[in-house]
């Protein structure tokens, strides 16, 4: 899986810096600004979330933008509609990050044919193992669409398993728990990441709990990528529709700090 | 793996970090399902701490004052803490220890799972945390300080509806930070394979000792057995030794709250879609972009978006029907119940009473009605007061 669309457009500049927003929060028209600020202050890949009502995998803040999100009349035919105003003026790569039953009662066909459609070429599903992945992959590779694979503290010998059937790039969680601000990262991400990559060449990036530059940089020795949430949602949780520059110089200091 | 399928149902949609547990969490209850030293001890428990077999008790006088078929209560209301709960959580403390864990923590709606998990806890030595949504601990505040006193932690749970809904996946979050040493005590047989088939396993005892019973008292099999479906822990353990019994007819009784035709109710199947939340493919009350809907009941045991898979299955392949039942259909069951027989059941039970109250003057004098008592009424006493608007608190 050499030579994919993420290792020629994400991973190609050195490490990645992968941000995460919600869309809808704090409302459509401030997610469109805050895409573009993040790439031009340097960000690979953007995870656009898509809210759910009941977000199993995410920590308070990434909560709390999801139902104000969906307060505000976010759906999932008006985040496509966000992201074809986005690729009007900009094709960075994005992935949307939802849970499954969002794809599944749209329709996984639609689903990824609308991903198709806006050239975003992956999906994140922290509620989907690798054990259940086949119901959605079957559709998603139809239209050349990536599901993004998870590695956890707990996943041991599954590690390999994963690996080898990996997509894209794979999504390395930090630590134990759901998402959210962490003053330490304590799992040992160097062991992990040794036996991905001597499984495969798929690209990987590390998330959960990462939210400043020399965190960051202290991550970034292991992987290819550095990604962050709740850091970027807290700052639009204090500037609201305001935090477009706050956002950029955030994007800015992380990049540099991955790469310096 | 078997994947735990219920015909397109089930699954095991969880998080990676779960994942390693999960399939442990599988491979001991096989071992142990098996071991004789641990099905002794659960045997023990059941018979000495919990008080089972329970009765079935025959209501004369409902039988009498409705003139139609013979009405059998299955009483789980007299389990130790007060309902079927106490079965399942036995077996899985009872197994969290085996499995050489100290902590359990463990969701719950009316508080009945709580403090059936906190009395478990207690009794095994084992360290208890139960996840309560806010507006539950307020509407069962009782329950809170119950489990309070049995030892165990109760967070009220703040995020989205302050509900059952809220309180599993809480937990689940607090699994995931915490795997090692903590088993997730589950309270119904829903959620990621393999905890709709545990759950069902130690729940079907009730099924079990009812299809004995009734064939000693009265030599024939039930014509229909009905319970009240949230989750749907007590009904899955009602139904389960009936299925193969094609003649009996099995009915699960939703919570319509203040009807289906309003947006206050919590009918999983009746109004509700398939769909994939808390680990499973089944049925969801959601909206068209699979938002999961904010439910209603009076009973906060039934107050539940979803129902468990093998349920779903029941009902898609025609084996089992759910009726919705409102609120006001379900006080009236309860009251009916107390001044009739001297039994005040638990609001989630009603809703089966219900149900019974309506077929049984439909039916023949000899064909027989078994309806699972699921638990007692007390902790319901002074809300289902204020619902009929006396100013009664707890």
């Amino acid at each position: 899986m050499s030579n994919s669309y993420f290792d020629k457009n994400v991973f190609n500049k050195g490490k990645a810096f992968i941000p995460f927003i919600t869309a809808g929060y704090p409302d459509l028209n401030s997610t469109k600004k805050f895409v573009l600020a993040l790439e031009k202050g340097g960000a690979d890949l953007i995870e656009l979330g898509i809210p759910f009502s009941d977000p199993i995998a995410e920590g308070p803040v990434i909560q709390h933008s999801s139902m104000e999100a969906l307060k505000c009349g976010t759906t999932t035919d008006k985040v496509f509609n966000l992201v074809e105003e986005i690729r009007k003026e900009s094709n960075v790569p994005l992935v949307f990050m939802t849970y499954i039953n969002v794809i599944f009662k749209y329709g996984f066909d639609e689903f990824f044919k609308k991903c198709d459609e806006l050239n975003v070429r992956g999906v994140i599903l922290p509620d989907v193992p690798h054990e259940e992945k086949n119901e959605t992959e079957e559709y998603a590779k139809k239209y050349d669409v990536d599901i993004i694979s998870f590695i956890a503290p707990t996943s041991n010998e599954r590690i390999q398993t994963i690996a080898r059937d990996s997509r894209g790039f794979i999504y390395v969680v930090s630590s134990l728990g759901v998402t959210g601000v962490r003053d330490e990262i304590t799992t040992d991400l160097g062991a992990i990441t040794d036996i991905i990559r001597q499984t495969t060449i798929t690209k990987h990036a590390i998330g959960f709990g990462i939210n400043n530059p020399v965190q960051a940089k202290e991550i970034s020795k292991y992987t290819d990528g550095i990604i962050i949430g709740s850091a970027i949602i807290k700052l639009i949780d204090k500037y609201k529709d305001n935090a477009e520059e706050y956002i950029y110089n955030f994007a800015k200091e992380i990049k540099e700090a991955i790469n310096s | 793996m078997t994947n735990g399928r219920y015909g397109e149902f089930g699954g095991q949609y969880i998080p990676e970090t779960l994942m390693n547990e999960i399939i442990n969490l599988e491979k001991s209850y096989d071992f142990y399902k098996k071991d004789e030293k641990f099905n002794n001890e659960l045997s023990f428990l059941l018979k000495n701490y919990a008080g089972r077999p329970s009765l079935l008790y025959f209501a004369k006088n409902i039988t009498k004052d409705l003139g139609g078929a013979k009405i059998y209560l299955k009483r789980e209301d007299l389990n130790h803490t007060g309902s079927h709960k106490i079965n399942n959580v036995l077996g899985q403390a009872l197994l969290a220890k085996y499995m050489g864990k100290k902590r359990i923590i463990a969701e719950t709606g009316a508080g009945q799972h709580g403090v059936a998990t906190a009395t478990a806890a207690a009794l095994l030595g084992l360290e208890c945390e139960i996840f309560m949504g806010v507006e539950d601990t307020k509407r069962q505040a009782l329950n809170v300080y119950r489990m309070e006193l049995l030892g165990a932690k109760v967070n009220g749970v703040e995020s989205g509806t302050g509900t059952l809904k809220d309180a599993v996946s809480e937990a689940m979050r607090e699994w995931s930070r915490r795997v090692d040493d903590t088993l997730y005590v589950l309270g119904s047989v829903m959620g990621p394979h393999p905890y709709p088939m545990i759950v069902r396993d130690f729940q079907s005892v009730i099924s079990k000792e009812t299809r004995e019973e009734i064939l000693k008292l009265e030599n024939k099999l039930p014509n229909k057995v009905i319970a009240c479906v949230g989750g749907g822990s007590n009904a899955m353990g009602m139904f389960y030794n009936f299925i193969s019994d094609k003649e009996v007819e099995l009915i699960g009784c939703e919570a319509a709250g203040k009807g289906i035709d309003t947006k206050m109710h919590a009918a999983s199947i009746t109004k509700g879609s398939i769909g994939i939340f808390h680990g499973m493919k089944s049925y969801f009350c959601q909206n068209e972009f699979g938002q999961i809907a904010p439910v209603y009941s009076i009973s906060a045991g039934l107050d539940y978006p979803g129902i468990g898979p093998e349920h779903s299955y029941l009902y898609k392949t025609g084996r089992a029907k759910y009726v919705p039942v409102t609120d006001d259909e379900a006080v009236g069951a309860f009251e009916y119940l107390a001044k009739k027989e001297g039994i005040i059941c638990a609001i989630e039970s009603a809703h089966a009473m219900h149900y019974a109250i309506n077929e049984a003057p439909k039916m023949n004098k000899d064909d027989i009605i078994v309806v699972c008592l699921s638990g007692r009424g007390d902790k319901d006493v002074a809300q289902i007061a204020r619902y009929k608007g006396y100013n009664i608190y707890e």
